[in-house]
């Protein structure tokens, strides 16, 4: 839920990115993280397993700038991808103001693709929300692999509405900046609602 | 659709500030913060310096949430407070309806003194939070003219 703080002067805004299991949605934050002036951005807090796999959530704190005198903070989180950390999915999805699915292009991993956006949108549900009316963003990343699904077949399946569809290699960086973008300028769009 | 942006005026800011700044004193804490449900912070007072109360508040609401759904398995609605004891510093964390009060203290406090003292300022500070739900947008709301400009000037 957005939280505007007229005494600091502040517009904060949450921003979940979500998908299946080693899908990129830590290589995301981690690529904004190490490519932000470390003014503009908090820590980066992972609460990971000793092998990296996301447990519980990871989040970060972005300043983008001011807008209409008001700073504006995104905090972005990602939730644990692998099936059986449903509870903790619901839990990170709770005042959401925009979601990002992390879509994995490879062939082998559409059925994950296909059940890790029903279980969005069965917890989104579960929480009050709508994906038809959530600012929401469909990240196909991993392009750069060789056995990849074209993105016409993948936007086919996966597209639920009229979303922003971004192509990205989050190993490199390219296109996680133009997901970020898609997804808070929807956000901020919906300020301007009221 | 998001939910109803939450909407803090200076006024009740302050007021906040108060309480909380009270609560510090009486319950002689280090920093004494209240944080929404979701993870963002909306006040904080005392010897802040160094301490990333963002990344505190969203671990502390991450936390609240993780035992909320334990206690519901259990039967329970939620656990109303929690505490984690350190060596030398302490978390008492208190949930207020759909925030919460925390309070960091070390030797110069007590568990129970923390306790009761939050416990007092919960009530008074769940009708301050009352009435900011209530709030709506008015005419006056910067954000009814933002512009798709003012939006890509962030990302320049």
């Amino acid at each position: 839920m957005t939280f505007i703080n007229y005494a600091s002067r502040e517009i904060n805004c949450k921003i979940v990115y979500y998908g299946p299991g080693l899908c990129g949605k830590t290589t995301n934050l981690q690529h904004i993280f190490e490519s932000t002036a470390p003014q503009a951005r908090g820590k980066l807090i992972s609460l990971a397993t000793e092998t990296d796999r996301t447990l519980f959530f990871d989040f970060m704190p972005l300043e983008l700038g001011t807008v209409r005198g008001f700073k504006t903070r995104f905090h972005l989180y990602t939730v644990p991808g692998q099936v059986f950390y449903d509870a903790s999915r619901k839990l990170i999805l709770k005042g959401v103001d925009g979601v990002v699915f992390v879509a994995d292009s490879q062939e082998e991993r559409m059925d994950a693709n296909v059940e890790s956006l029903y279980n969005l949108e069965e917890n989104l549900q579960a929480q009050g929300y709508d994906l038809m009316k959530l600012p929401y963003v469909l990240q196909l990343n991993k392009r750069d692999l060789p056995n990849i699904i074209p993105v016409e077949e993948l936007a086919a399946e996966l597209r639920r509405k009229e979303e922003p569809v971004v192509e990205a290699v989050a190993s490199t960086g390219a296109g996680v900046f133009d997901t970020l973008k898609a997804v808070a300028k929807q956000v901020l769009t919906e300020l301007r609602k009221g | 659709m998001a939910d109803t942006p939450l909407l803090l005026r200076e006024k009740q800011y302050h007021q906040i500030k108060a309480v909380l700044a009270r609560l510090r004193m009486d319950s002689a804490a280090r920093v004494v913060f209240l944080v929404d449900k979701d993870g963002q912070e909306i006040a904080a007072q005392g010897e802040i310096g160094n301490l990333d109360t963002t990344s505190l508040a969203s671990l502390a609401a991450g936390n609240v949430a993780a035992t909320g759904g334990m206690a519901q398995l259990i039967g329970e609605k939620e656990f109303p407070t929690l505490s984690h004891e350190g060596e030398r510093e302490s978390i008492h964390i208190s949930v207020i309806g759909r925030l919460l009060l925390i309070v960091v203290f070390d030797e110069r406090s007590s568990l129970g003194l923390v306790k009761l003292r939050s416990r007092q300022v919960s009530h008074q500070l769940s009708m301050m939070v009352d009435e900011i739900s209530k709030a709506e947008f008015d005419d006056e709301e910067p954000f009814g003219e933002i512009t798709d400009e003012d939006i890509d000037s962030l990302f320049q």
